[in-house]
């Protein structure tokens, strides 16, 4: 190959990579965003029913249930307006407890369960001592207890 | 001991400390051979030149 | 003020002030990262909801600040090269690209030992915010092998410029992706009041600087040999090996 074929053929494919690049990128957050279903939403009845989606919400205080023995789990999540039930088994991050905030991947089983396979928690940009968190009266499990309960608010599908 | 141990997540904290010190040590290191082999041939090239001379 | 540029950008006397600048970067790089370490490790307080994982932050947020960091001075170098030609501008992309590449692969390394046990998951496919980094990366990798696919370097130089301006429109993604979509990862700590006490602030301050000290060291000690590759040909890099005393 002469080098000027050389260049042009290494200027042609940074091109086509960084188009595949951004391509890429797009269809992914494309993704992230088409199958992220709002609780409200999903207790109107508006979730793709075919196929697995994404909810996200704060996991509702006093609501984990655990299966004796195994890793069998039932909770709530709440967006603030509406509860949902999830089930879900297997193993979870260190994170996750009442009142944090979760992702959780999987179908809805009928109108008002849904079954998880995967479960991540997320956390805010706030970092502090435990002892300063106490004495702001931030403790985790104190943000979703005034929020038990289905507000009014919440219309069902 | 225990402060090592990190509550659990010492696993973790411990290996991200010591691949930042490693990848930067590799890196810096990698930066001086290549200096010092550049300024060799150069040295080379021109010692060889200025003997013909 | 134009001499001194004019004199910054002369290749004798930059190869030689780089030399004398380098310890001024390193010494004071060296003791921030040490002081930020060991004060990040062992005496700021736990996270009340992460516990002794979020030390990590010591390490990831300055990777990953150098990893945008060194992509806008790659982009600003190459511009600055195009528009008014100076050598040296495109010098400091060639020189910034490996280190680049080592923050981001750090950044994103370090990202991942942090979410297995406090997210749940080592990688999540299709988050904005990792997704962008991981892109940054194959940027990186592009940027150098562009370079090394051309031997010409004044071609090299310019086609190597076009495709870092280009790529800066992923940094800004990087940068407000977690703004922009919802991402797993959390929004913006360091620049926002409120966010950190003040005693697990000012060691991530620490980490911050002496990373970008360091990080300006091994930058220097890079564009040397850059200049002096690029200069072998003149009579100033044949004087300077001749000199009795050498010039490594």
């Amino acid at each position: 190959m002469k080098p000027r074929q050389q260049r042009m053929l290494a200027v042609g494919l940074a091109v086509v990579g960084v188009a595949v690049a951004a391509g890429l990128t797009l269809r992914a957050f494309e993704e992230n965003m088409m199958f992220f279903v709002e609780i409200s939403d999903v207790i109107a009845g508006e979730y793709p029913s075919e196929r697995n989606f994404r909810i996200g919400g704060l996991v509702v205080a006093d609501s984990i249930q655990r299966e004796e023995g195994s890793l069998d789990l039932r909770f709530s999540v709440t967006d603030t307006r509406c509860e949902l039930d999830v089930s879900y088994t297997g193993v979870l991050p260190d994170l996750f407890r009442e009142g944090q905030g979760v992702v959780a991947h999987g179908r809805m089983a009928d109108n008002d369960l849904f079954i998880a396979d995967k479960i991540l928690a997320k956390h805010d940009e706030n970092y502090m001592a435990p002892e300063v968190a106490e004495s702001l009266g931030k403790h985790v499990q104190d943000q979703t207890a005034s929020l038990g309960g289905r507000s009014s608010e919440c219309e069902t599908g | 001991m225990e402060a090592l141990a990190m509550g659990g997540y010492g696993a973790y904290v411990w290996s991200c400390f010591g691949l930042a010190f490693i990848v930067t040590v590799v890196i810096e290191w990698r930066g001086r051979v290549r200096h010092n082999e550049i300024y060799r041939d150069i040295e080379v090239r021109i010692k060889a030149l200025e003997e013909r001379e | 003020m134009w001499k001194f540029f004019h004199q910054m950008a002369s290749p004798p006397y930059f190869y030689r002030l780089a030399a004398t600048l380098i310890p001024w970067f390193a010494i004071p790089g060296l003791i921030l990262i040490a002081y930020g370490a060991y004060a990040g490790l062992f005496l700021v307080s736990m996270d009340y909801q992460q516990g002794d994982a979020f030390r990590i932050i010591y390490v990831h947020v300055p990777s990953a600040y150098l990893s945008m960091m060194a992509y806008m001075m790659m982009a600003v170098g190459g511009g600055i090269g195009l528009i008014w030609r100076l050598k040296l501008a495109h010098a400091v992309g060639a020189a910034a690209a490996p280190l680049g590449a080592a923050f981001t692969f750090l950044a994103l390394v370090t990202g991942s030992i942090w979410g297995r046990p406090m997210w749940g998951t080592w990688w999540e496919w299709g988050d904005p915010r990792l997704t962008s980094e991981l892109i940054l990366l194959f940027l990186y990798f592009g940027y150098m092998a562009l370079r090394s696919s051309i031997d010409d370097t004044a071609k090299a130089d310019k086609a190597s410029a076009v495709l870092a301006l280009v790529g800066v429109v992923n940094v800004v993604i990087v940068h407000f992706s977690v703004e922009w979509w919802s991402s797993l990862h959390q929004g913006q700590t360091v620049f926002k009041k409120g966010t950190m006490d003040a005693d697990m602030r000012i060691p991530l301050f620490a980490m911050l600087i002496g990373f970008s000290f360091v990080f300006g060291a091994m930058l220097l000690r890079r564009l040397r040999t850059e200049v002096l590759f690029r200069e072998r040909r003149t009579r100033w890099v044949r004087e300077l090996v001749l000199s009795p005393e050498g010039g490594k």
